[in-house]
């Protein structure tokens, strides 16, 4: 099984209520997945800023004076706030790279799970109330943010194997299915060059959509090529800086709903999901058509990408 | 009229007291609240009393349903009516995958549209949809009769025995084994007291029928064991 929730906020106004409102749509998911869960929030831009998430099986020794280090290490102004077994470090967008070497390199019990402008992943093995609790998921503002909660079918129940998983720089993606080729895929990736860690399918996929973008693929090329390099049953979710987007095996056999109204866009793996969302009674309600991709941006005046999507 | 708060009662306390209904109940007609798409509401009832559930609702809504009716005001999740053996249930809204699969019999009624797989392996029921439906709808469809006003998506009616297909609109691509057959005088007739039953603005004459070529293996006698 597994559940999906997303929420796309097109009313400002709803932002510091993004948290609590993303929170009760993934416990009523909890059913469909109470192995584990995550959730990606896009919160507030903070210019020339970025943001790595990281996550530590004993956070009181990893992360001790983490930052003096990565600091002293790229020598830029960098803060740290942690939060139960995961941190952000705030950076210099600029020193992304030179801080993730860092890490990787001298610090191997810390584990990356986003980078990017604004996005923050969290995730844990656990009932979604306890993981939205630990990480205090209800009192976070954002723009958007997709969440999962895991019935793991494919691999192991561990913090690396929940969703969300991060794609490329503010991307990344959550998966309700299975795919069946995962095996073959992953060693032709990992001859390609890719780094995937674990015998997960779903990182495989999420390492798919982001092999294809370092190839010059839009996100939304990326999606509509994964209909025919995938195998096996799959909804995705993936989430952007500027949006979200949704995309359906032809089969069609993982459910899907969504609804729209002037305040927002949201996704469910079920109805129940939105019943608590605002004006829900008169909002636009559909069934993502099988094969098709669907993107929302907040930009105004959609990229090339997004027209791609 | 029997009104009944789902979110304060509760799945089980509702089902029973629908379950308990015998053939000559007095408590004929029966408002269910607050359905806030909960899972199996109203299954397996076998009593002549109506149902009216005042929203929208999850998966396996009015299964295996026998005499009674089942009008849902609001769209449904997954396995709509599943193996309805008799009565009628409506959905006033869009009705998700696999709708009225395997029905024996009764009649489903989408006013919306429906989505993949409606009538699945349909083995008697009728189903009558106002709008589109999805893909691979009417697989292995064995009897019964399957009304679409709409379009049908891929593959329609794929491996098909007996049942009957009505399709308004475009038909995206027929499924192995069915073709477009005839309509006659008789199956006009049909159809007629279908939409009619099913409430539809249509005319019988817009329809092209459907059905099976039988020319897969099992319709070859020779092939039997």
């Amino acid at each position: 099984m597994c559940g999906i929730v997303g929420l796309f906020l097109k009313d400002r106004s709803l932002e510091p209520k993004l948290g609590e409102m993303l929170t009760d749509m993934l416990i009523t998911m909890t059913d469909r997945g109470p192995d584990s869960a995550g959730i990606a929030i896009y919160t507030a831009e903070s210019d020339g800023r970025a943001k790595l998430t990281v996550q530590a099986d004993d956070p009181a020794t990893s992360f001790d004076k983490l930052d003096n280090a990565l600091r002293k290490a790229i020598k830029g102004n960098v803060g740290l706030s942690v939060k139960d077994t995961h941190a952000v470090l705030d950076i210099q967008a600029d020193q992304m790279d030179a801080a993730r070497s860092y890490l990787t390199a001298h610090h191997p019990d810390v584990r990356i799970m986003s980078r990017g402008e604004t996005l923050e992943i969290y995730k844990e093995v656990g009932l979604p109330k306890n993981v939205a609790e630990r990480f205090d998921i209800r009192q976070m503002s954002g723009s958007h943010g997709i969440g999962h909660t895991r019935m793991a079918t494919e691999s192991a129940v561990t913090t690396l194997g929940a969703h969300p998983f991060n794609t490329g720089l503010d991307q990344c993606l959550v998966h309700n299915g299975s795919l069946s080729n995962h095996n073959s895929l992953r060693r032709k990736l990992r001859r390609a060059g890719v780094h995937i860690e674990t015998e997960n399918d779903t990182e495989v996929g999420a390492a798919y959509l982001t092999w294809k973008m370092q190839n010059g693929a839009t996100l939304g090329e990326a999606l509509q090529s994964s209909l025919t390099d995938l195998d096996g049953f799959f909804t995705f979710v993936v989430g952007t800086k500027d949006g979200f987007g949704v995309v359906r095996d032809p089969i069609a056999c993982k459910p899907a709903v969504m609804a729209e109204t002037d305040q927002y866009v949201a996704f469910g793996s079920e109805y129940r999901a939105l019943v608590n969302l605002p004006g829900i009674e008169t909002a636009r309600i559909w069934e993502p058509e099988p094969a098709t991709v669907y993107f929302w941006s907040h930009n105004t005046a959609p990229t090339e990408h997004e027209k791609a999507a | 009229m029997q009104t009944f708060d789902l979110e304060a009662e509760g799945l089980r306390a509702l089902n029973s007291a629908l379950h308990a209904q015998a053939a000559n109940t007095n408590q004929t007609v029966w408002e269910i609240l607050n359905p806030k798409g909960s899972h199996a509401i109203a299954v397996g009832l076998d009593a002549p009393i109506e149902v009216n559930v005042k929203g929208s609702t999850g998966y396996y809504c009015a299964g295996m349903n026998k005499q009674a009716t089942v009008h849902v005001h609001g769209s449904t999740g997954p396995g709509t009516a599943e193996n309805m053996m008799s009565g009628t249930v409506i959905v006033e809204g869009d009705a998700s995958q696999y709708a009225g699969a395997t029905g024996n019999g009764g009649t489903l009624i989408i006013k919306g549209n429906a989505s993949s797989r409606c009538g699945i392996s349909m083995k008697g029921i009728d189903i009558i949809v106002h709008g589109n439906i999805g893909h691979m709808s009417a697989f292995m469809a064995q009897s019964g009769n399957l009304v679409v006003c709409g379009d049908a998506g891929e593959a329609l009616g794929d491996s098909l025995y007996e049942a009957r297909l009505f399709v308004r609109g475009s038909v995206k691509s027929l499924g192995a084994d069915c073709i477009e057959k005839e309509m006659r005088a008789e199956h006009l007739a049909i159809l007629e007291e279908l939409l009619e039953r099913g409430g539809c603005d249509a005319k019988a004459s817009e329809f092209k029928r459907y059905g099976s070529a039988r020319k897969l293996y099992n319709f070859n006698i020779d092939n039997a064991y």
